[in-house]
């Protein structure tokens, strides 16, 4: 009972998280902005996975929230190594 | 019920520090600023889920439930580093700092 309830309540405020994340991602002033919120926004959808992976009781979504941390830091590593070095493979 | 009252206590702290670090991104007024918000906010926000996650799937199964942990030790390497390459490619674009100017969201 309280656990779900407080399930629950995570996934509001991860949900607000998200649309607050996305709203930056859509107003940033600048491309690093940009990128700075898609980062966020990788962090939050973990999160979710993993709390949704406790709503559903099952351990799938384990292997889908490492990809995406995978994923997260290798493209804000890609972005910020093309703003400064003008490539990706040199 | 005793791990169902931890596992709640660390989802709702992780989950609420994930919040305050995405209002800290929304809200702050320069690029520096809300560079600071999200990444201290959001991996102990994340470092709060994946523990109650641990703590959950630990007491469902016989033995320890480590898997959350490697997400948590990843993400805990690569969000300075992510951190750091952004603020270089931010004074490497000029981004200026506002931060004598009041918030944004007054114009």
């Amino acid at each position: 009972m309280i656990l779900s309830l407080s399930i629950y309540a995570a996934l509001a405020m991860l949900a607000v998280a998200i649309l607050l994340n996305l709203w930056r991602l859509a107003i940033g002033p600048d491309d690093t902005d940009r990128v700075l919120a898609l980062d966020t926004l990788f962090i939050n959808t973990i999160a979710l996975l993993v709390v949704l992976g406790i709503h559903f009781d099952t351990t799938v979504y384990f292997e889908s929230a490492l990809v995406l941390a995978l994923i997260g830091f290798i493209g804000t590593a890609a972005f910020c190594k093309y703003q400064l070095r003008g490539d990706l493979i040199e | 019920m005793l791990i169902e009252l931890i596992v709640s206590f660390f989802l709702l702290v992780g989950a609420s520090f994930a919040l305050v670090g995405s209002i800290g991104l929304a809200r702050l007024p320069d690029f520096f600023t809300r560079l600071h918000g999200p990444t201290k906010a959001t991996t102990l926000g994340i470092g709060g889920v994946l523990i109650a996650s641990v703590i959950y799937f630990s007491a469902r199964s016989a033995g320890l439930s480590l898997h959350e942990a490697l997400i948590a030790l990843f993400l805990f390497m690569t969000a300075p580093i992510s951190a750091m390459l952004l603020a270089k490619a931010a004074i490497h674009r000029k981004v200026t700092t506002r931060s004598r100017v009041p918030p944004r969201f007054e114009r």
